[in-house]
């Protein structure tokens, strides 16, 4: 019998507001543990929590992005539970009515495209942190470090539309472009600004009911999301394939040992008491501030990708790559408009800006070619005032060197020959050195043609003009 | 230095005319506090910080500052933060915890030369209405020493109605200015929900909870309420709408005014003595130009049940932070986080306290909150268009505000139920969000205060200081 994995998945955003969501303490990240509370975020007795308007904005525009509704009443709610690192008792959090509802995300797979449906996403404030793995923490000891108390999050929760691993994947990224898109979220699933937890379950192929789900947590990176998934599919159609039953329960994804591992039952058992927080009023969002937060969002990673593809007529395959991350289209679209060749462009972005990105580990706002100057480089290659090969070392002096591409050219003597006398004199002597090739080229070789154009260049550094060499090296061979 | 009448309306512009000094004022309140230990009526006397305080704003009164409330000598209930001043709620798990801010009414009346001059005792966490259930024992009555001051307000009454105090902050979740005012016979508002910041104060229930002046007299609360009242940004629940100058409404009279009077609160269980002052006075009221009208508020029966379960629930989450990791008392000897937690609550808490977190708690509990927390917010949606229909027909309601005087101490504490029946005219002001206050209107047959209740529409506070101004004039008068 062949089976079909039903994935849900529940993430979580940190918001980058500069403050927190219920108190004006800074959310940034790294700060010596406990300097940024208060005694709103610490708890304390007689305290109120007020709404940060900016979280709230936030998350309208996630919901905006992913086509969902705004609830224009919504109603904050409590979780009641004991942790040492939740002051209050309970976290802040949005239960019965939360902000947007009914959206979807469409991702593409494999020259597929899937919708997969976001049944809500809500507000809430993010918990502390209990440190204990530290070298600088006593053993039996937990430190609570409350920094991190009332951070805004928002919570996205998917319908049971995943069908793969894969699936699970690129919805997950997904979300993260369009959250890195609005700015909103860095995105970080390794330093936890971007959490999932999933729900799983598998079934009979073609079937309609659910099979009895389990879900996983502590999963701490993409990778890590795909092999949990793939590790917990496997594992529940082993025992239904071996005649057992799936049990409900919650699953810790150990990363290093690539297992999930039961959480312990008492763990589980909340009874979170949710109601609707007596502190805060509901929150009521009219359409005109839900236009105002609509028109104050850029254009999303879809449209742009479409619009690359109309405006500057280069492949969807390269429009995906460019659209990818916001910074980097705009890093092109900025290239682009100087220079009058978009194909190039994105060539030359998609391949070598790219690749020393990756080998840099830089984000491309702190890329030392910016884009004019990525911009003048294109234009002399256009110009033809230097080959492809030249523009590509001239690319490499640049990433250490803030002299204009013209200066770099000049200075190392990179300029185009395009003197055919010149160039016939160059091919005489790499004829007359490789007597051996020249022979059998002659004789019918003709692919050893490739290796003397190449020792051409070789001996030019790459500076002569490949169509000159091209048309006197054939006339000279076939002489 | 004999101040006989306590009513700050009354001394205030002597301390302008520099016949005493603000000092002289608190040295004798001092005095008198200290003479009237008996009543255990305070948690925290703050002697230095009065008599600093008060040689501050005597130097203002010399460079001819005014604040509109100098001199004004004031308890506080011990729930409402007073920066560096302990606040323990009356509760041992917090009897050494020391707020690092003030409330914002703490703010408001220290910047209009109010002087705070102790911390009130009270029923745990404001969870009583007798102010037995105290960490520091039992408030006594001043009228009736064997008597309960009320609750859970009941050490600020009490401070007031000895003259320990010219007026005090009380809070109110379901009667806890008004009741303790009504048995120590002074006057005591709950604002309408909102009207006043609860920055500050130690929530019990967030939804009901609504901070109050208690003072000897009308004017010195519509002073109070004048100073405290208005928007904070603080707390999300307050509310945006101008306040009115409230002492310019006292004189003006009743002519025109309509009351209602709710059948509801004149049934069975209402001691007679008290049915008979209230409708005395109500026909005080009438000969002397107001109409009255029967009224119907047909839920009333539902609203005990109902603030149990509503005030209860907000307050089982509310006290959750009281776990012992942060401040407060811990558990000695505890070897576990969950040990700290089961210790710390079980030795820090007193009986009434979790006895109402276990309520709450069962109130939210997964398959029990359709039952009754879902319920009782319908009901009390209910509760609050009876009111709004009243109010259509009239004005102010006129109702008793508890069906007993002061009981006597010890008398209610096994029996829960009785206990929360002594709410029974007040909560549903909790629970409509509208002002209610109560003024002395005689005694019964042992001499004992009658409390007679006004409510009103929300921030219609206007309608019931005019009311009740005329109506204290007359009583006064008779």
């Amino acid at each position: 019998m062949e089976f079909e994995p039903v994935i849900g998945l529940e993430i979580h955003a940190q918001l980058t507001t500069k403050s927190k969501i219920f108190c004006r303490c800074s959310t940034k990240f790294g700060a010596d543990p406990n300097s940024q509370v208060c005694p709103v975020c610490l708890g304390m007795p007689g305290v109120l929590p007020v709404i940060n308007k900016t979280a709230v904005e936030y998350a309208i525009k996630m919901g905006l992005a992913t086509n969902c509704t705004i609830a224009s009443h919504s109603v904050f709610a409590r979780k009641n539970y004991f942790y040492p690192d939740l002051p209050k008792g309970y976290q802040i959090s949005q239960f019965e009515e939360p902000l947007c509802l009914n959206g979807y995300l469409e991702i593409g797979l494999e020259g597929k495209s899937h919708k997969i449906g976001i049944t809500r996403i809500h507000l809430e404030e993010d918990a502390g942190k209990s440190v204990h793995a530290e070298d600088w923490v006593e053993q039996n000891e937990t430190l609570v470090d409350v920094n991190r108390c009332g951070v805004p999050l928002i919570e996205i929760v998917s319908e049971p539309d995943i069908r793969s691993p894969q699936q699970a994947y690129a919805y997950l990224n997904g979300l993260r472009q369009i959250l890195q898109y609005l700015e909103i979220c860095d995105g970080n699933m390794e330093e936890g600004s971007l959490r999932c937890d999933a729900n799983i379950s598998v079934r009979p192929k073609g079937a309609t009911e659910f099979g009895v789900k389990t879900e996983m947590k502590n999963m701490n990176s993409f990778r890590g999301v795909e092999k949990a998934l793939e590790f917990e599919i496997a594992r529940q159609i082993d025992i239904i394939k071996s005649g057992g039953r799936v049990q409900q329960e919650t699953l810790l994804w150990d990363e290093r040992n690539s297992v999930a591992v039961p959480m312990r039952s008492k763990e589980e058992a909340h009874d979170y008491r949710y109601f609707p927080e007596p502190d805060l009023l509901p929150l009521a969002v009219d359409d005109q501030w839900k236009k105002s937060v609509k028109e104050s969002m850029p254009e999303l990673p879809v449209a742009r990708r479409k619009r690359f593809v109309e405006n500057y007529q280069i492949p969807d395959y390269d429009a995906g790559i460019l659209t990818e991350n916001r910074a980097v289209a705009d890093y092109f679209e900025d290239v682009a408009g100087r220079v009058n060749d978009a194909k190039l462009t994105s060539n030359w972005v998609m391949g070598e800006v790219l690749r020393a990105l990756n080998e840099r580990k830089q984000d491309i706002r702190e890329f030392p070619i910016r884009s004019n100057r990525l911009a003048e480089l294109l234009k002399i290659l256009l110009k033809k005032e230097i080959s492809a090969s030249v523009a590509k070392t001239v690319f490499k002096e640049m990433l250490v060197s803030e002299d204009s591409p013209e200066k770099i050219v000049e200075a190392r003597g990179l300029t185009q020959i395009s003197d055919s006398s010149e160039i016939a004199d160059i091919i005489d002597q790499v004829i007359a050195n490789n007597p051996k090739e020249v022979e059998k080229y002659r004789s019918g070789k003709t692919k050893l043609f490739g290796f003397l154009m190449g020792q051409v260049m070789k001996a030019t550094r790459g500076t002569a003009n490949p169509q000159l060499v091209n048309k006197i090296l054939k006339e000279k061979l076939d002489e | 230095m004999k101040f006989e009448n306590l009513s700050y309306s009354a001394y205030r512009q002597k301390l302008f005319d520099t016949q005493f000094t603000v000092t002289d004022l608190v040295t004798t309140f001092l005095n008198r506090i200290n003479e009237g230990k008996q009543h255990n009526a305070f948690i925290s006397i703050l002697e230095q910080r009065a008599l600093q305080r008060a040689a501050e704003i005597d130097k203002r009164i010399r460079q001819g500052k005014t604040g509109k409330l100098t001199g004004l000598i004031l308890a506080v209930k011990d729930n409402i933060h007073v920066k560096d001043v302990k606040t323990t709620c009356a509760s041992r798990i917090l009897s050494n915890f020391i707020p690092p801010f003030s409330a914002t009414v703490i703010k408001k009346l220290e910047a209009e030369d109010a002087i705070i001059i102790g911390k009130t005792n009270m029923d745990e966490f404001a969870m009583g209405s007798s102010s037995e259930t105290s960490y520091y024992g039992a408030v006594h009555n001043p009228v009736d020493p064997e008597c309960v001051p009320g609750g859970s307000s009941g050490g600020s009454a009490a401070a007031v109605s000895a003259g320990m105090a010219v007026a005090a902050l009380g809070s109110d979740t379901g009667g806890s200015i008004r009741q303790p005012a009504a048995f120590c016979g002074i006057v005591g508002l709950k604002p309408t929900y909102g009207r006043v910041s609860r920055f500050g104060l130690v929530a019990f229930a967030s939804s009901l909870d609504q901070i109050g002046p208690l003072a000897t007299n009308v004017e010195d609360c519509a002073r109070i309420l004048e100073v405290i009242a208005g928007y904070d940004e603080r707390d999300f629940t307050s509310a945006n709408v101008d306040v009115p100058k409230y002492t310019n409404s006292l004189k003006q009279g009743i002519s025109g005014l309509t009351i209602g009077l709710p059948d509801e609160y004149f049934s069975e269980g209402l001691d007679p003595y008290i049915r008979r002052a209230i409708i005395n006075t109500v026909d005080l009221l009438k000969k002397n130009g107001a109409e009255i009208v029967p009224v119907s508020l047909p839920h009333t029966d539902y609203a005990i049940a109902d603030y149990y379960i509503l005030a209860t629930a907000e307050a089982s989450s509310n006290l959750e932070r009281y776990d012992g990791a942060r401040y407060g008392v811990r558990a000695d000897e505890v070897h576990s986080l969950e040990q700290m937690y089961v210790k710390s609550r079980s030795e820090g808490f007193g009986n009434e306290v979790k006895r109402r977190i276990m309520l709450g708690t069962y109130a939210l509990a997964a398959g029990y909150y359709d039952k009754y927390y879902r319920k009782a917010q319908k009901v009390r949606t209910l509760i609050k268009r009876d009111f709004e229909k009243a109010f259509t027909r009239c004005d102010c309601l006129i109702t008793p505000t508890s069906p007993t005087t002061a009981f006597k101490i010890g008398e209610k504490t096994d029996e829960p139920l009785a206990m929360y029946l002594s709410d029974i005219y007040t909560v549903t002001a909790n629970l409509a969000g509208i002002p209610g206050m109560s003024i002395p209107c005689g005694t019964d047959e042992n001499g004992l205060p009658i409390g007679l209740q006004l409510l009103a529409a929300p921030f219609q506070e206007e309608k019931i200081f005019r009311i009740a101004y005329h109506l204290e004039t007359l009583l006064n008068a008779q």
